[in-house]
């Protein structure tokens, strides 16, 4: 009798079988929770690492300078370095963008999901999808190349890289975040909900403006708020359709340099390591994080504030 | 007020109501119209000017001065180099985290901070990542402006996409197959080694080729990094003919991607390289969207196919 059966294992052998066991289920936990614990640490990297750079780039200039100065030259012998003009660049064309992107998207959600038949949705939603996915390199070309001269012919004076027609085209390729994400938020409001404003005789448009929009508030702002993000961080479009000039200014019309685009200016160049250039860029990029990060927060209290729960 | 004047009150307002109804309707086709024609005309516009330049020798030839000779040969390699070690990278962390927050979590701090802190990295501009990686990739732990760095610099920026997608296939799995398990004694990584995750591995892989789709398409972090604009060698092989055959150099050599290279061409004046860049994009463009349909074909197919 060579094989045994399980009741003949003895009972020393199985306490080990199970404490090997128990040992490999820890250390795949263990394991398994680094991998997620990783997300962290990459936040604080990005943190740790912006924020060691900037100090650097603080020992040489002022943070009053940095926020007041009014000229950014950093690689210029008069060097300066405030960051306004690069901000205000970011302010315009997001700006630009937002009123191009967030009636449009808002109101292709509204028709999506209260108005257009079960076809014309089933089509539309993945084709915004998939205009979703489009890399931004490929809008920076449409931008310079083709919006630009459309644009020209409309305000002969518009110089060939301008804040209006990056402006534009980011604002184009936000709609389908802003029009996929509000579209969702409103499906999501319950059927009865509809019903019974229809039940007391309110047309689609009211019931849509009066029911499903206040109900669907939170998921829309949250829509706005990434809009708004990406708008901001967004850098092919600008860096190859806005001009790389800083320049102070809020008429959209003039070619100005965002946050983004002066850290893609820099990077083609060739900055040695340690100098006073590299920093900015880590500046610069403080910045930019800090501005979408107080977005993401108030889009979070909003969401929180007005989140209806059915 | 007499009762008939009443009626047609209540009639008068039932009409314009229902033709505010409409002019919505209207509106809201137009609106839509607006987008979509938009977008045909631009990429209409993109393939007449970039039709003409593709052919072969626009693959298999190096950028160039001369702007009808030059091709994308460099850039599709490099870009492909890159990818590999972006899904070498993002692939194991993103269902590790996605399986570990979903399986295993307990509710606590940690956890939520996890949550909550993957929420807002999806929600950091990818030049962020770019700095990141120049600062700790490039310089602190010296891997050089290299293929390494730039797919680990796009695999940190696809994470929170592969994880977001993991936890959703993990948690559409129906708790019955979890007790199934445990009730023939299965351990929790015998559960979801054979069960979650195999049942899992569609929704998983439709998130792994969105992410890749958005990775191939970032410039920004890739030019932050330093990546060279002008590449007219490929990076050493990745197999060699002595043991032990795989070769890892080409992990640190300089390289380019194609977003990179049409960036390149885009911003010269010459109307040449302007199609050139239209020809690039339009090769980037149908790779983007193949992998996207991909990725929203496999969605659909596997909600209409799985019935638990």
């Amino acid at each position: 009798m060579t094989a045994k059966s399980p009741v003949e294992i003895s009972q020393p052998r199985r306490l080990g079988y199970s404490f090997r066991r128990n040992l490999r289920e820890r250390f795949i936990e263990a394991l398994l929770f680094l991998t997620a614990f990783a997300s962290v640490a990459i936040t604080l990297a990005i943190v740790v690492m912006l924020v060691k750079e900037s100090y650097e780039f603080f020992q040489h200039v002022s943070i009053w300078d940095f926020l007041t100065d009014t000229q950014w030259t950093p690689l210029f012998d008069d060097a300066h370095y405030g960051i306004l003009p690069l901000v205000s660049g970011t302010l315009v064309s997001s700006a630009v963008a937002l009123l191009v992107a967030i009636p449009l998207g808002t109101i292709i959600a509204i028709y999506l999901s209260e108005f257009a038949p079960f076809t014309v949705r089933e089509i539309a939603k993945p084709f915004l999808e998939l205009l979703g996915g489009v890399p931004t390199i490929v809008y920076g070309y449409f931008a310079l190349l083709f919006v630009t001269p459309l644009l020209q012919q409309i305000f002969p004076e518009l110089p060939g890289f301008s804040l209006l027609s990056a402006g534009l085209v980011m604002g184009i390729m936000i709609i389908p975040y802003v029009s996929s994400l509000s579209e969702d938020a409103m499906r999501a409001v319950p059927m009865s909900m509809r019903e019974g404003s229809y039940a007391m005789g309110a047309t689609r448009f009211q019931t849509a403006i009066r029911v499903v929009m206040p109900a669907a508030y939170s998921g829309i702002a949250a829509a706005y708020i990434l809009g708004i993000s990406r708008a901001v961080g967004e850098t092919m479009v600008v860096a190859v359709a806005a001009g790389m000039q800083p320049n102070l200014t809020w008429n959209p019309m003039e070619p100005a340099a965002t946050i983004t685009a002066y850290i893609v200016q820099v990077s083609l160049g060739d900055l040695p390591h340690g100098s006073i250039g590299y920093q900015t860029i880590f500046a610069a990029g403080l910045t930019l994080l800090l501005m979408t990060l107080s977005f993401n927060i108030i889009g979070h209290i909003l969401r929180k504030r007005y989140r209806e729960i059915y | 007020m007499s009762n008939t004047d009443k009626l047609h009150e209540i009639r008068a307002i039932i009409v314009r109501h229902k033709r505010w109804d409409l002019m919505f309707m209207a509106v809201g086709m137009f609106a839509l119209m607006i987008a979509v024609l938009t977008f045909t005309v631009l990429f209409a516009q993109m393939i007449i000017d970039g039709m003409p330049r593709l052919s072969w020798d626009f693959f298999t030839s190096f950028p160039s001065r001369r702007p009808g000779s030059a091709g994308i040969l460099s850039a599709w390699v490099g870009t492909s180099l890159v990818m590999l070690v972006t899904i070498v990278a993002a692939v194991p962390m993103g269902i590790g985290a996605g399986v570990y927050l979903e399986e295993y979590a307990p509710k606590n701090l940690v956890t939520e901070i996890i949550e909550v802190n993957v929420t807002n990295l999806a929600g950091v501009p990818s030049i962020i990542y770019g700095l990141l990686a120049l600062g700790l990739f490039v310089y602190q732990l010296g891997f050089g402006q290299s293929i390494l760095s730039a797919g680990l610099a796009l695999a940190l920026l696809i994470l929170p996409v592969v994880i977001v997608t993991t936890r959703e296939a993990i948690r559409a799995i129906p708790v019955a197959i979890r007790e199934g398990a445990y009730a023939l004694g299965a351990t929790k990584w015998q559960t979801v080694s054979d069960h979650l995750i195999p049942y899992a591995a569609a929704g998983i892989l439709t998130g792994i080729i969105i992410g890749l789709a958005r990775a191939i398409g970032e410039t920004a972090p890739i030019i932050t990094i330093g990546a060279m604009t002008f590449i007219a060698f490929l990076p050493p092989s990745l197999v060699q003919t002595e043991f032990p055959f795989l070769s890892f150099e080409w992990l640190t050599s300089p390289f380019t991607v194609m977003p990179i290279q049409m960036f390149n061409w885009v911003s010269r004046p010459e109307e040449a390289f302007q199609l050139n860049a239209a020809a690039a994009g339009l090769v980037l463009v149908v790779m983007t969207l193949a992998m996207n349909g991909l990725a929203i074909y496999l969605r659909y197919h596997m909600r209409k196919k799985i019935k638990w």
